[in-house]
């Protein structure tokens, strides 16, 4: 393997571990914060793919499409916790299973109903599309260094706005003590409805900006969902920094894993999972078990 | 109150420097204490003074920082609350922590079921074990519990839960108790029941006790130890706790001592 | 209901359902007997999650893996015995949840249900990814396993009544075995984990071991089930061990009631026939194709209002608790 082509997997490896871990870091905060587990946070991934490519088609621009479909997905994120998780979070997580399953097969249904089975393509914008020569028939693709960017962006927004705002501070409060923040008088369900709303958001968003890598398919949200159970697992429930490292790892594993062993790609990030539950059952970054 | 037995014997818990830190905070810090068997030991001090992790620390619901605990000679610092249960040393929870959906009698047959060596047999009806059975029922009988044998736990007055959480205690057959507040939320009558029980219990039983009921602690206490801040202040026989100089300081008068 | 009755009604159900064959109606008598096989892997879960307080969401993996275990044992067009196959298959089940078990039951809660879900889907790309069991497409069973007696055929498989009485047969038996063990004190210490794991540990009871077990009966007798259903079906492939059977099975669990057994069959029988309601043709045409989004508005419906399920339904006019065991 030469260096142009690692530096090439290893960009990659970062640009898909940096993806999941805007998906991830919504799942991480919602179950580390109100305790629910929601198996649907993958069908939002895929509802941000979907409105990608229905407003790009309509407005002929990805940027306009995403600055749309950003307020949309929120809205949405607020409705859903109002109407169905708000009854969930002193139930047993049977049940927030079983309602988030179903939500599932509700998501999947309409996608066929409205958008249909087909896989769809979505173009890349004018502005980023070109590549960055490595050598002679090598080149990098300027859009996945956008996305890292971005996603390297609000990577930073999030430890800003969890670790230096008072909303993050309430964020991190209510983890901790939902009677006490009650106690002092702040909405802990208003929180509760934005921190649902934003872990939305990012998932969707992860869809729309990956849509013209990734195309736009059906079930695209499990696959997605499921490395990010992983990354949650890796990482350590709650952690948004855990998130970050096991996104990461898992990223380059597979990325690599696919390139140097392509047989058994599928199963690394198991096994790292395996490996991580045998030496730190509670994740790298995880306080609690 | 009762006089310093000869103290001749072995202690059959003892515990050497042993200290609990969770992160910077030092919850119990350094101590060392013997418990013998015919022998009510009471710890007592504030809320906060590391009373219950010291319990915890001892019973391995929590596993130690530092120091040794040493059951019969064996060092079980750091063994798994299983294992220490089934060495025999029993406990009482503070926070009642029963099984609220079955009986009573289901509570203790559990409890007594843990004993039987052979507590994976799969295929054998659980009403055929008679010694479990006994078992159950005398622990029963013992906490007077024997007339709420159906009732199930959960409709209990917090009297008779706290009276279960002993009897539970008391089926797994220790031989060192570690009941941690078992007057907490009891009436007089009830709190007088549970003296009783304990003073009949001492006989063969080595008991460690955390309590902030004085009346009961200078009934029962054969030895006394004060804890302030994770750390002993004081420990000998209740004659010299009182008269102490340093627990005089700490809580100025015998009187304070009722305080938290 | 006295207890008499309680005792003698699921004979009764059983002969009841015996007699079906002789209606010699095929198509019901193979949905029933997917109902039947649908009911033991339900029952395997219902030890798990109602009986040990494990919510398992990758349980379809050991449903699969048994499928799978028995499509690769088949000769290619020879009938394979039963007799050392299906125990060969609930071996390799029980081999792959005590290994599986070992590391998931270091976790609880929310994570516990993340691993278990992890680990079905690796199995799922063990299958989908490689050439093991022919990839995505799956492999085949073309000749149903024979049972016999040297000479002697007891049951022909290939014909629809009489796998149908195989899977009674072997349904009543996973009743029998559980309501068996979940008598036993070990059943009890069961009961107890789930309700106050602490509490159980405090009391001396090496609670991991207790999990293990529990764990590794349940993935063995879905491994029963799987069986069943590859031979049901002629084949195995990855979908049989994707995680909307894993949902799919805990649905019916949920929706006859967990921690009574005799709901989970009663799940089984429901969820089986709702589906084969809702994707009939016949009856809603083009919008049969989209049963999913009805099936999905109903479990979420089942959350949230019906947490008890049919069975807690029952009991609720009877004026009694919804899990067995729990009083004398």
């Amino acid at each position: 393997m030469d260096f142009a082509f690692f530096l090439i997997q290893l960009l990659n490896g970062l640009q898909y571990g940096l993806l999941l871990f805007l998906v991830a870091s919504g799942l991480t905060l919602v179950f580390g914060i109100m305790g629910i587990i929601n198996l649907a946070h993958g069908s939002f991934y895929m509802v941000g793919a979907y409105l990608a490519w229905s407003l790009s088609s309509l407005t002929g621009s990805l940027t306009a499409a995403i600055l749309l479909a950003i307020p949309l997905t929120v809205v949405l994120g607020m409705a859903l916790e109002r109407l169905l998780f708000r009854h969930l979070y002193q139930r047993d997580h049977l049940y927030q299973v079983l309602l988030t399953y179903g939500l599932i097969l509700v998501f999947e249904e309409l996608r066929s109903l409205i958008w249909g089975d087909d896989v769809l393509g979505v173009a890349v914008p004018a502005l980023l599309n070109a590549s960055i020569p490595l050598t002679e028939n090598l080149s990098y693709p300027v859009y996945r260094l956008a996305i890292s960017g971005v996603c390297l962006l609000l990577a930073a927004a999030l430890y800003f706005l969890i670790q230096k705002t008072r909303l993050g501070m309430m964020i991190r409060a209510g983890a901790s003590n939902r009677d006490m923040v009650q106690s002092l008088g702040i909405d802990i369900k208003l929180i509760y409805t934005l921190v649902f709303a934003l872990g939305i958001a990012l998932a969707a968003f992860a869809g729309m900006i990956n849509a013209p890598l990734s195309s736009v398919f059906p079930n695209m949200g499990s696959q997605v969902l499921i490395i990010c159970f992983v990354v949650v697992v890796i990482g350590g429930i709650g952690s948004v920094k855990g998130a970050l490292a096991a996104s990461l790892m898992i990223g380059l594993a597979e990325t690599f894993g696919t390139v140097l062993v392509p047989e058994v790609a599928g199963m690394i990030v198991y096994v790292l999972m395996a490996i991580v539950l045998v030496w730190r059952p509670e994740g790298l970054f995880g306080g609690r078990a | 109150m009762s006089d310093l037995p000869a103290m001749s014997s072995e202690p059959i818990l003892r515990t050497r420097g042993l200290t609990k830190r969770f992160g910077g905070l030092v919850a119990v810090n350094d101590v060392s204490l013997d418990l013998h068997v015919g022998e009510v030991h009471v710890v007592i001090g504030p809320n906060g003074a590391g009373k219950s992790t010291l319990t915890n620390l001892l019973s391995g619901d929590l596993p130690p920082t530092a120091g040794e605990v040493m059951f019969e000679g064996r060092d079980i610092a750091g063994c798994t609350s299983d294992h220490i249960s089934r060495l025999g040393i029993g406990r009482s929870y503070q926070k009642t922590n029963i099984f609220l959906p079955f009986t009573v009698f289901e509570n203790c047959r559990l409890a007594a079921q843990s004993r039987t060596p052979h507590a994976l047999k799969v295929f054998r009806r659980v009403e055929g074990y008679a010694e479990i059975n006994r078992l159950a029922y005398e622990a029963m009988e013992s906490a007077g519990l024997s007339h709420r044998s159906a009732r199930v736990a959960a409709t209990l007055s917090h009297g008779e839960q706290r009276q279960l959480e002993i009897a539970m205690c008391l089926a797994t057959q220790p031989r060192v108790l570690l009941l941690d507040e078992p007057l907490a939320g009891m009436g007089p009558h009830e709190s007088q029941r549970m003296v009783e029980l304990i003073k009949q219990l001492t006989a063969d039983h080595a008991i460690m006790l955390i309590e902030h009921d004085m009346d009961a602690v200078f009934a029962l206490a054969h030895r006394l130890t004060v804890m302030v801040n994770g750390e002993v202040l004081e420990s000998g026989t209740p004659e010299q706790v009182r008269s102490s100089p340093a627990v005089q300081l700490a809580y100025l008068g015998g009187e304070e001592l009722l305080h938290d | 209901m006295n207890s008499r009755l309680q005792q003698f009604l699921p004979w009764f159900v059983v002969g009841l359902l015996a007699l079906f064959p002789l209606l010699e109606n095929t198509f019901y008598m193979q949905l029933l007997t997917k109902v039947l096989i649908m009911a033991i892997f339900a029952m395997s879960l219902d030890l798990l999650v109602g009986y040990t307080g494990l919510v398992s969401f990758g349980h379809a993996a050991y449903f699969g893996l048994a499928g799978y275990a028995l499509a690769l044992m088949v000769p290619k067009y020879e009938a394979v015995s039963l007799w050392w196959s299906l125990p060969a298959a609930i071996g390799v089940c029980a081999l792959f949840a005590l290994v599986t078990g070992m590391l998931v039951l270091r976790t609880r809660g929310i994570y516990f249900i993340m691993v278990t879900l992890a680990f079905a889907q690796m199995l799922f790309f063990v299958f989908h990814d490689t050439k093991l069991g022919g990839g995505s497409d799956g492999a085949y069973i073309y000749v149903k396993p024979a049972m016999k007696l040297g000479d002697f055929e007891m049951a022909n498989l290939e014909k629809p009544a009489q796998f149908y009485w195989l899977a009674l047969f072997l349904m009543a038996a996973t009743y029998l075995l559980l309501r068996r063990v979940l008598g036993s004190s070990f059943g009890r210490a069961l009961l107890g984990i789930k309700v106050n794991e602490h509490r159980m540990r405090a009391l001396g009871f090496p609670v991991f071991r207790y999990q293990l077990a529990s764990f590794t009966l349940s993935g063995s007798l879905a491994g029963i089930a799987g069986y069943l259903a590859a031979v049901q079906y002629g084949f195995g492939n990855p979908e049989i061990l994707s995680w909307h059977q894993s949902g799919a099975v805990l649905m019916m669990g949920i929706l006859g009631g967990m921690g009574t057994l005799y709901g989970s069959v009663i799940g089984a029988g429901a969820f089986v026939l709702l589906q084969e309601v809702l994707s009939n043709q016949a009856w809603f045409g083009a919008a049969a194709k989209h049963w999913q989004l009805a099936m999905g508005i109903f479990i979420m419906l089942v959350a949230l209002y019906m947490p008890q399920g049919l069975a807690g339904l029952a009991q609720k006019f009877r004026g009694k608790p919804a899990t067995e065991g729990a009083d004398e």
